[in-house]
C-alpha cells in the first residue's frame, strides 16, 4: 500500500534517450594544451581574433581554481582525460539537409526533435548540435527574409565576425569563473541568433544539444543579440546516452538586449543523470547571463532542469538599462543521487528596474537540491523592485532541499520581497486523490505538476505540455 | 428504506484496526443493504472517522483482524483508488487542501476513472464542463470554485459542498459522509441534505456520521448506531437519535463499565 518509500520509488524512471548512435567520429587526442586550442581553432578555420581570445582564456584558466562553494560534492575532474573536440565524420559542409548523414537525422528523429522535412513544426526553427558540431539548422532562409540570423556559432564566426568580435565575452568575460574560462578556451559549437532592429522574430527558435561520445566534453557557446525594439523566444533542449563515466558539459550563454527589446530563453535540460546508485551522468557546469543593456529591455529565463548528475547553473540578469526587467522561472527536479545547485542573480543597476524570481525545487530519492540566488541593488537603482519566491517540495524522507538567498542593497528607495516555503507531499493529500479513484502515480504527478504550474505557464506554448510530460515521465515507475 | 430482499452492499465483520500499534477499532460489525440510510453517532474520539477511513483504505490504519466486503468482494485487498472506482465514496470530515491542482481538472480525472470502471465513455474537457455545471446546481455552488485549487482557501462550508459535488459526479454505490453537516449554516445544511436525498437511489446506500439531530431531521435514517471505544455499542431506529439528543452519552459509560465487568 501507499507509503513514503513507494512515493520515492515511483520517481525512478528509465532514461529514454540513453542510446548511442553508431557513427564514425573524428576525435582529437585527449588532453588540453595550447596546441589543442590551435588545433580546434584551425579545424574551425577561425579568424585570428578568436584564436587569441581562446589562448587568453586558456592562460587565465590555468591560473584559476575550480569553485567549491556550491552544495555539490563530486570526485575531482581530470581535465587531461577529456577529449575537447569530436565531430561526426562528414565529407564536406552540407549545404542542404538532404545531404546530412541519415543516421544523424534518425538520431534526432528518435529523440523527437523536429528537423527532418516531414517532422518539422511550422513555427519552430531548429539548430541541432551533435557532439562538438552543429549538423543542421532549419528555416534559415525564411528567417533571413526577416533579417534574422540563426545559425551555429561556428558559421557566425565566419559570416558575422564583427558581431562576434563585438559581443562575444561581453556579458560573460573569459575571466568570469573557472568554467567560463575553460569554455572560452575550447568551445566547440552552439547557436547564434541576431534579431535586427524592430523585428519580432516570426518563429520560435530552438537548439538541441546531443552528446554522443562518452569521453568528450561538451562546451557549447550561445550568443543572442536583440537589437532595439526586437523580440525573440528561444528554447534549448539536451540529451545524452547512458555511460557509466561522467561527462563534462560546461556551456556559456550570453544574451544582449538593447532598448525596448525582449529575449525569452527557455531550457528543458534532460542530460543523462546517472543511475540510481549515482554512477555515470553529466556534470553540468553552466554560465548563463543576460545583459539588459537598453532601456525598457527585458530578459526572461525559464528552465526545467531534470537531468545531469550535477547541475551548477545560475542564469542571471544584469539590469543596466533604466526600467529594464529580469525574470527567472525555474523547476528543478532531482532524484536518486542527483545534485543540483541552481538559482539566479539579479543585478539591478538602472533606475526602476524590476526582477521576478520563481523557483520550484523538487527533491526525491537521496538527491540534494539547492536554490542559490543573489539580488543586488546598486546605488543608482532607485525604485528598483524584486520579488522572489522559492518553494521546495520533498518526496520521501531522504532527499534534501536548501535555499540560500543573498540580498545586497545599496539603495534605500528600493523594495525586495522574498518568500520561501517547503512542503512534502503528504499521505493525506495522496489519499484524498486516491479516494476519488485517481491512481497513486497519477496523484503524485498531479501534485508535482500543480506545484510547478507557475513556471510551466511561462514556457512557450508548444513546450509547456512537453515539460509537463517530461516530469510525469520522471515520476513514472512501479508502485512498491 | 429497509427492504427485505435488497442486496447486501457492505458487510463489516469483527473489524479491528490500529494506528501505530494503537488499537482504535475493537470489533466493529455492520451490514448495509441497498436503499438504506444508516447513521453513526458517538462521542468525539470513539472511532467514527477511523472506521470511515479504514473502509476507504487509508494507509495509516492497519487492519489487524476482521473483514470488510463490498458486494461480495474483499475490500481490504483493494487499493484506495480501486475502492473508489468500485463505488465507495468518503466525504471527509476535514477535506484536505491540494495547492496547485485545479479543482476542475481533479474532478474530471476522478469522474473519468469511475466512468471507466462502469464502461462509460470518458468525458473530454468540454463535455465534462456541461456535466459539472448540472451537478453544481445540486449543491448550489458557484462555477468560480472550479477554477481554484482543490479546496485551497475554501471556507469550511464550501469544502463540504465540494465533497457533495464529488459525490454527485462519482455516483457511488455507498456514500460515507463524515460530519458533512458540521460547519454548515442553516441554509447550506438544507441544500446539502436535499442534495444527499436527491442522490440516494434504491440500489445505493448512505452512511452518515453526525453529532446532530438536525441533519437527521432532513435525512431520515433507517438505522442509528452508537459507537463507543471502537465498537458499535447499540443499534436502533431513528428514535435512538432523538433519545441521545435528550439524554446524552452518559449511559454509554455505564454500558462500557458493565461490559468490562462481564468479561
Ligand atoms: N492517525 C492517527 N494517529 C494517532 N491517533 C489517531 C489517528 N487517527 C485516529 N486516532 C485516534 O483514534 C481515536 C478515534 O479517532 P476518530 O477520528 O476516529 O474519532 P471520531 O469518532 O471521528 O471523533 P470526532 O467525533 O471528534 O470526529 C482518537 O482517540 C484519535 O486520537
Ligand atoms: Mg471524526
Amino acid at each position: 500500500m501507499a507509503n513514503q518509500t513507494s512515493v520515492a520509488e515511483i520517481v525512478s524512471e528509465p532514461y529514454k534517450y540513453g542510446f548511442v548512435t553508431d557513427i564514425e567520429t573524428e576525435k582529437i587526442a585527449k588532453g588540453l594544451s595550447e596546441e589543442v586550442i590551435h588545433l580546434i581553432s584551425a579545424k574551425k578555420q577561425e579568424p585570428k581574433f578568436l584564436l587569441d581570445f581562446r589562448l587568453k582564456s586558456y592562460r587565465q584558466w590555468l591560473k584559476m581554481k575550480e569553485p567549491n562553494w556550491a552544495e555539490l560534492k563530486y570526485p575531482p575532474i581530470d581535465y587531461q582525460d577529456i577529449i575537447y573536440y569530436a565531430a561526426p565524420k562528414q565529407n564536406e559542409k552540407k549545404s542542404s539537409l538532404s545531404e546530412v548523414d541519415p543516421k544523424l537525422l534518425e538520431t534526432f528523429d528518435k529523440l523527437g526533435i523536429p528537423i527532418s522535412e516531414q517532422k518539422r513544426l511550422s513555427n519552430v526553427a531548429v539548430d541541432a548540435v551533435f557532439d562538438s558540431v552543429s549538423i543542421a539548422t532549419t528555416y534559415k532562409e525564411k528567417l533571413a527574409e526577416h533579417g534574422v540570423a540563426f545559425c551555429s556559432i561556428s558559421e557566425a564566426i565566419v559570416e558575422y565576425p564583427e558581431l562576434i568580435e563585438k559581443y562575444l565575452g561581453s556579458v560573460v568575460p573569459f575571466s568570469d569563473n573557472f568554467f567560463a574560462a575553460l569554455n572560452s578556451a575550447v568551445f566547440s559549437d552552439g547557436s547564434f541568433v541576431y534579431i535586427p532592429k524592430g523585428v519580432d522574430c516570426p518563429m520560435e527558435l530552438s537548439s538541441y544539444f546531443r552528446i554522443n561520445s562518452g569521453d568528450i566534453g561538451q562546451f557549447e557557446r550561445t550568443l543572442i543579440i536583440a537589437e532595439e525594439g526586437s523580440s525573440v523566444s528561444y528554447l534549448e533542449g539536451c540529451t545524452a546516452p547512458m555511460f557509466d563515466t561522467n561527462t563534462l558539459h560546461a556551456a556559456v550563454v550570453e544574451l544582449i538586449a538593447l532598448n525596448d527589446s525582449s529575449i525569452k530563453y527557455s531550457t528543458v535540460q534532460n542530460w543523462y543523470s546517472g543511475n540510481e546508485k549515482g554512477i555515470g551522468g553529466i556534470y553540468n557546469f553552466v554560465t548563463k547571463r543576460g545583459h539588459c543593456r537598453g532601456k525598457r529591455s527585458k530578459i526572461s529565463w525559464s528552465q526545467v532542469e531534470t537531468g545531469s548528475a550535477i547541475t551548477w547553473k545560475y542564469p542571471s540578469c544584469i539590469l543596466q538599462g533604466d526600467q529594464s526587467i529580469g525574470e527567472f522561472y525555474s523547476v528543478a527536479l532531482t532524484n536518486n543521487k542527483q545534485k543540483a545547485d541552481t538559482g539566479t542573480k539579479m543585478i539591478h543597476i538602472g533606475e526602476n528596474t524590476r526582477s521576478t524570481i520563481v523557483s520550484k525545487g523538487i527533491s526525491a530519492g537521496q538527491s540534494s537540491n539547492s536554490y542559490r540566488g543573489l539580488v543586488q541593488i546598486g546605488p543608482k537603482a532607485s525604485g528598483a523592485k524584486n520579488y522572489s519566491q522559492c518553494d521546495s517540495m520533498l518526496i520521501g524522507d531522504q532527499a534534501e532541499a536548501n535555499t540560500y538567498p543573498y540580498i545586497r542593497s545599496q539603495q534605500p528607495e528600493s523594495s525586495i520581497e522574498h518568500e520561501a516555503s517547503t512542503c512534502r507531499i503528504s499521505e493525506d493529500q495522496l489519499f484524498y486523490l486516491q479516494s476519488r479513484g485517481i491512481g497513486f502515480e497519477e496523484a503524485v504527478s498531479m501534485m508535482v505538476s500543480g506545484f510547478c504550474r507557475d513556471v510551466f505557464n511561462q514556457l512557450p506554448m508548444e513546450f509547456a505540455a512537453e515539460a509537463d510530460k517530461l516530469l510525469a515521465l520522471k515520476l513514472e515507475g512501479s508502485v512498491g | 428504506m429497509i427492504r427485505e430482499n435488497s442486496e447486501l452492499l457492505i458487510e463489516i465483520t469483527d473489524l479491528h484496526a490500529s494506528v501505530e500499534d494503537q488499537p482504535i477499532l475493537n470489533g466493529v460489525n455492520l451490514k448495509i443493504k441497498a436503499g438504506e440510510i444508516h447513521a453513526i453517532m458517538g462521542r468525539n474520539g470513539s472511532g467514527k472517522s477511523t472506521l470511515s477511513k479504514v473502509i476507504a483504505g487509508h494507509p495509516a490504519y492497519k487492519v489487524t483482524s476482521g473483514s470488510i466486503s463490498f458486494q461480495g468482494i474483499n475490500l481490504l485487498e483493494l487499493e484506495p483508488e480501486d475502492r473508489a472506482r468500485q463505488g465507495i465514496f468518503l466525504g471527509f470530515q476535514y477535506p484536505i487542501e491540494i495547492p496547485g491542482v485545479s479543482n476542475l481538472e481533479f474532478l474530471r480525472v476522478a469522474t473519468n476513472s469511475r466512468r471507466k470502471q462502469l464502461s462509460h465513455e470518458e468525458l473530454d474537457t468540454f463535455e465534462f464542463e456541461d456535466v459539472v455545471r448540472e451537478k453544481l446546481k445540486i449543491v448550489q455552488m458557484d462555477e468560480a470554485f472550479l477554477n481554484r485549487s482543490v479546496n485551497e482557501g475554501f471556507s469550511g462550508g464550501e469544502k463540504k459542498r465540494n465533497e457533495i459535488l464529488q459525490m454527485a459526479l462519482l455516483e457511488p454505490m455507498v456514500s460515507i459522509l463524515d460530519e458533512t453537516d458540521s460547519g454548515l449554516d442553516i441554509d447550506a445544511l438544507q441544500i446539502v441534505a436535499a442534495g444527499v436525498n436527491k442522490l440516494a437511489k434504491a440500489e445505493t446506500a448512505t452512511l452518515l456520521i453526525t453529532h446532530y439531530q438536525r441533519l437527521l431531521n432532513e435525512i431520515t435514517p433507517d438505522f442509528v448506531h452508537v459507537m463507543a471505544a471502537g465498537k458499535i455499542l447499540k443499534t436502533g431506529n431513528k428514535d435512538l437519535a432523538l433519545e441521545l439528543e435528550t439524554s446524552g452519552y452518559e449511559w454509554v459509560d455505564q454500558e462500557i463499565k458493565n461490559e468490562a465487568g462481564n468479561s
